[in-house]
């Protein structure tokens, strides 16, 4: 049995669906990305589970009990909220203390885990500090505290680093990673930040204007975007109009390129279809008769592997991952595909 | 039943409630104007018409709040640029002295006026003596009078709101206009005047409604110049009460016209920068001597304004019967204070004034966090009404209230919804409440509007329920714009003159009243030192309200 359950819930506000239909499934320990663009109804999903909006229909199930129609103060989940939403007139103690005053935890007992909580995440002694008096990395460490202190069920996170600068960023997240599976909470985490998703979460679920799009590892989601959407959104990739010729080869430009068909459905020879290329899926090569040809037109060097920008006669815009010296600005180029990382979809999806 | 229906049925209860309250009686004072023994009637609204002092009344009131606008501005507005703009010594202890006058509650500002620069004030008896005439100089009485002490009391509008929106200025938009070659001048008419618009508006309405409602200067100061506020109180303490009703209905309309012209004139909407920005820099005054005029000038100016109160301060030492034709008092002695707490008569008036601003800052206070929880939190469905109902009594003139309270609350007869509570303890502090109702409810409503949904949401998550959620972190995150309207509040209740005037009785006369009536006996010294009370009362409470606002 599933330990948390969204099944079939929907919202919507003023006509506009928010969620639509989602279902989704978490084991327990199991820490789940919800991933989308704003507006994919992410947020709104996780006020859905964490009780502050009622779905239209749909139930969210704890451990086989359907917790749909309780308020947020009896289903006890953790919540950490995106701006903190730290009580400003309570000092660092008086906030993790909150929770667990709620749940009747007095005197010695309090005290003892409100340390335990600010020690968990390395703020041990912040007792008496003011809120406003804190970094921003603390202000998020001490709502994570004031969430895990009454030991919730599940921890749900809106954004929780969206209000870091980018290199404490980057170790906020480690350490939140490190201390979720530490802890073994199940936990759903929101965040428009793919980066985040791959790291925190042990799956992703993406989503898209309310429904999920695919749920799997950041892998799956990488090696074997279901939809088109999912391969532009999860990595880079250029977008190329092509041609489905049979299911194992698509005409690309006025080249036959060896691409298998991913579906939905059998491949229909001469059907008009949609290219996603990762910049590893294509190779820079000498220009030949044979092959697409084009220009570079920019090159970005990140250390090992640069991003070549090739411009084609046909006016198609591609990005190409190769080894920085391979060309330069202006060079003569041809391209062919390397064999992974070419997905195939059919043009209206 | 689910509890956003129940919110419902809550909003429109309170909206009803404050139905009754505020529009109700004014309802009553429409329908009294028109209604004779034998039904309706337009007799009374054709005598009213025909009469040439009810015309010149209306005109009275209306000239009397433009002129003091205009002047009122004219002080202002320099004053806000002098104090925000230029860089001099002194300039900020002297910028807090400069608002001063509002610390005075306007009958205590209009007596200190009496004490200063009245016939037998101190500016006057110094003329006398220095020039050796028989008769007092001058006489402070008619337009003139009533003209010199609403610029000095609202003034501060203007300085406060322009000062305010000054500083709001983004300095690098003036380094922007210098750089792209524009001049002192074309930055001041193209970039600075536009932004203080919004603020200069305010001023304006504020002070056009303030001086409209004004009752206090053309009371004491008007003798035969009558305004509306007074003409009514006049037809009133003659007997003539339906004719009452349609001059204060005459009042209300107005009072709404002119705030409906305001608004189409202003229809808002802040110019506040769209960047960050940074604080502007000052303009440093040229040379050292130029600065130490302007210094000069600034400390001359904050003196002047400061001896309506210092001149208070005195006459409350001067003994009673003591001070007769001389110059200067003869004798200073504390006797009057030793009085106002020995003498239980003396000492009823404080009593009376303290437990009724209390208990109307209370209720006003519980009223506006209704409204405020309902409105901007459970968004109920007679949001809007509970908002234009909070709102409306700062619309109408306190004369007006008093009057309509005074027709709703004379009659007993419970299918009417109407009671007697004229005569009783409860009138005074009910009209203090409704008087009350749009500072707190503005103040409590926007502290609402600017908490964090979230840090509900938070406390919901941690198991908090509502009841603890609303003690334990509503109301702290609040407590500043509480802070704010209750003292307001209070401060306004405390001093209050025109609707109690209409509504007290003897034993519930609050201090204003008392002043009045030590005034009349020559117990100048009595009088002043009840205004000084009142007048620490109100410092002491913006102070402390200021102190809430710098600590949130």
């Amino acid at each position: 049995m599933a330990f948390l359950e969204l099944d079939g819930l929907s919202r919507s506000f003023r006509g506009q669906r928010a969620v639509d239909g989602l279902s989704l499934t978490l084991e327990r320990g199991e820490v789940l990305a919800l991933l989308g663009p704003s507006g994919s109804g992410k947020t709104t999903t996780l006020r859905l589970l964490a009780g502050f909006e009622s779905p239209d229909v749909g139930r969210v199930v704890l451990e086989g009990r359907d917790v749909t129609a309780l308020a947020p103060v009896a289903r006890r989940f953790g919540m950490v909220f995106q701006h903190y939403a730290l009580f400003p007139h309570l000092d660092v103690g008086a906030n993790v203390a909150f929770g667990l005053e709620s749940r009747g935890v007095r005197g010695a007992e309090l005290a003892r885990r409100v340390a335990e909580a600010l020690a968990l995440v390395d703020l041990a002694g912040f007792e008496r500090r003011t809120v406003a008096n804190l970094s921003g990395g603390q202000q998020q460490r001490v709502a994570l505290a004031r969430a895990l202190a009454p030991e919730p069920s599940v921890l749900l996170l809106d954004e929780p680093l969206s209000n870091l600068d980018p290199a404490l960023r980057e170790r906020t997240r480690r350490e939140l990673r490190a201390l979720v599976h530490r802890l073994g909470i199940t936990a759903v985490v929101v965040t428009h930040e793919q980066e985040d998703a791959f790291d925190l979460g042990d799956r992703i679920a993406l989503l898209r204007q309310g429904r999920l799009e695919q749920l799997g590892t950041a892998d799956e989601l990488y090696a074997a975007p279901a939809t088109a959407f999912v391969a532009a959104f999860i990595g880079r990739a250029s977008e190329i109009p092509a041609r489905t010729l049979s299911d194992r080869a698509a005409q690309v430009d006025a080249f036959t390129w060896p691409i298998r068909w991913g579906g939905p459905g059998p491949a229909t020879a001469g059907a008009a279809a949609r290219l996603l290329a990762r910049p590893e899926g294509l190779r820079l090569t000498d220009p030949a008769p044979d092959r697409l040809a084009g220009t570079v037109t920019d090159r970005r060097f990140t250390g090992a592997v640069a991003y070549f920008s090739v411009a084609t006669a046909s006016g198609l815009e591609l990005e190409v991952a190769a080894p920085p010296g391979a060309a330069r600005e202006g060079d003569a180029v041809g391209i062919e595909p390397t064999g992974v990382g070419l997905h195939l979809y059919p043009a209206d999806r | 039943m689910t509890s956003a229906r129940r919110a419902g049925w809550w909003g429109w209860l309170l909206a009803a409630a404050l139905a009754w309250i505020v529009a109700y009686p004014l309802v009553l004072v429409l329908v009294d104007g028109l209604r004779g023994s034998e039904g309706w009637t337009l007799d009374e609204v054709r005598r009213f018409a025909s009469r040439r002092s009810e015309w010149q009344a209306l005109w009275a009131s209306l000239w009397l709040s433009t002129a003091s606008v205009v002047l009122a501005g004219a002080i202002g507005v320099p004053l806000a640029f002098l104090f925000e703009r230029v860089d001099f010594p002194g300039r900020k202890p002297l910028g807090v002295l400069v608002a001063l006058p509002a610390v005075l509650p306007p009958l205590v500002g209009v007596v200190a006026f009496l004490f200063l620069y009245g016939e037998t004030g101190f500016a006057g008896r110094l003329v006398q003596v220095l020039f050796h005439l028989e008769d007092p100089p001058w006489r402070l009485a008619g337009p003139g009078a009533i003209l010199l002490v609403h610029a000095y009391s609202m003034y501060v509008y203007f300085y406060l709101f322009c000062r305010a929106a000054l500083s709001r200025l983004d300095g690098a938009m003036l380094e922007a206009a210098s750089a792209l070659g524009a001049g002192r001048w074309r930055t001041l008419v193209h970039v600075i005047l536009p932004h203080l618009r919004p603020a200069v508006a305010g001023a304006a309405l504020l002070t056009f409604m303030t001086s409209l409602a004004s009752f206090s200067a053309p009371y004491i100061f008007g003798g035969g110049y009558r305004v509306m506020t007074t003409q009514i109180v006049f037809t009133r303490l003659n007997g003539d009460d339906r004719l009452a009703m349609v001059e204060t209905t005459a009042l209300m309309l107005l009072a709404l016209g002119a705030m409906a012209l305001f608004r189409r004139a202003d229809p808002g909407g802040s110019l506040a920068g769209v960047g960050k920005g940074t604080a502007p820099a000052l303009a440093r005054a040229g040379s050292a001597r130029a600065r130490a005029s302007i210094a000069a000038a600034a400390w001359l100016l904050a003196t002047v304004l400061l001896l309506p109160h210092l001149t208070l301060l005195l006459v409350s030492f001067v003994p009673v019967g003591t001070w007769t034709t001389e110059p200067w008092p003869p004798a200073f002695s504390p006797g009057n204070y030793a009085a106002l707490f020995a003498e239980p008569e003396r000492l009823r008036p404080l009593v009376n004034s303290l437990w009724m601003a209390t208990a109307a800052t209370v209720a006003a206070v519980a009223v506006a966090l209704a409204a405020g929880s309902l409105v901007v939190r459970r968004r109920v469905p007679a949001r809007r009404l509970i908002e234009g109902l909070l709102g409306l009594p700062w619309a109408v003139p306190g004369t007006v209230f008093a009057i309509a309270l005074a027709a709703l609350f004379s009659v007993h007869s419970p299918l009417t919804l109407r009671t007697v509570l004229v005569g009783t303890a409860w009138i005074l502090p009910l009209a203090y409440l409704i008087r009350n109702l749009p500072v707190t409810g503005r103040a409590i409503l926007a502290g609402f509007r600017q908490l964090d949904p979230a840090l509900e949401e938070a406390a919901a998550a941690l198991g908090a329920g509502r009841a603890r959620t609303f003690r334990r972190v509503v109301l702290p995150a609040l407590a500043p714009a509480l802070a704010a309207g209750a003292t307001l509040a209070f401060v306004t209740a405390l001093g209050d003159f025109v609707t109690s005037i209409m509504l007290y009785t003897y034993d519930t006369r609050p201090i204003s009243l008392e002043i009045l009536g030590s005034l009349r006996q020559g117990d100048v010294g009595v009088a002043a030192a009840y205004g000084v009370l009142l007048m620490i009362a109100s410092a002491a409470v913006f102070a402390l309200g200021a102190r809430g606002e710098a600590r949130a």
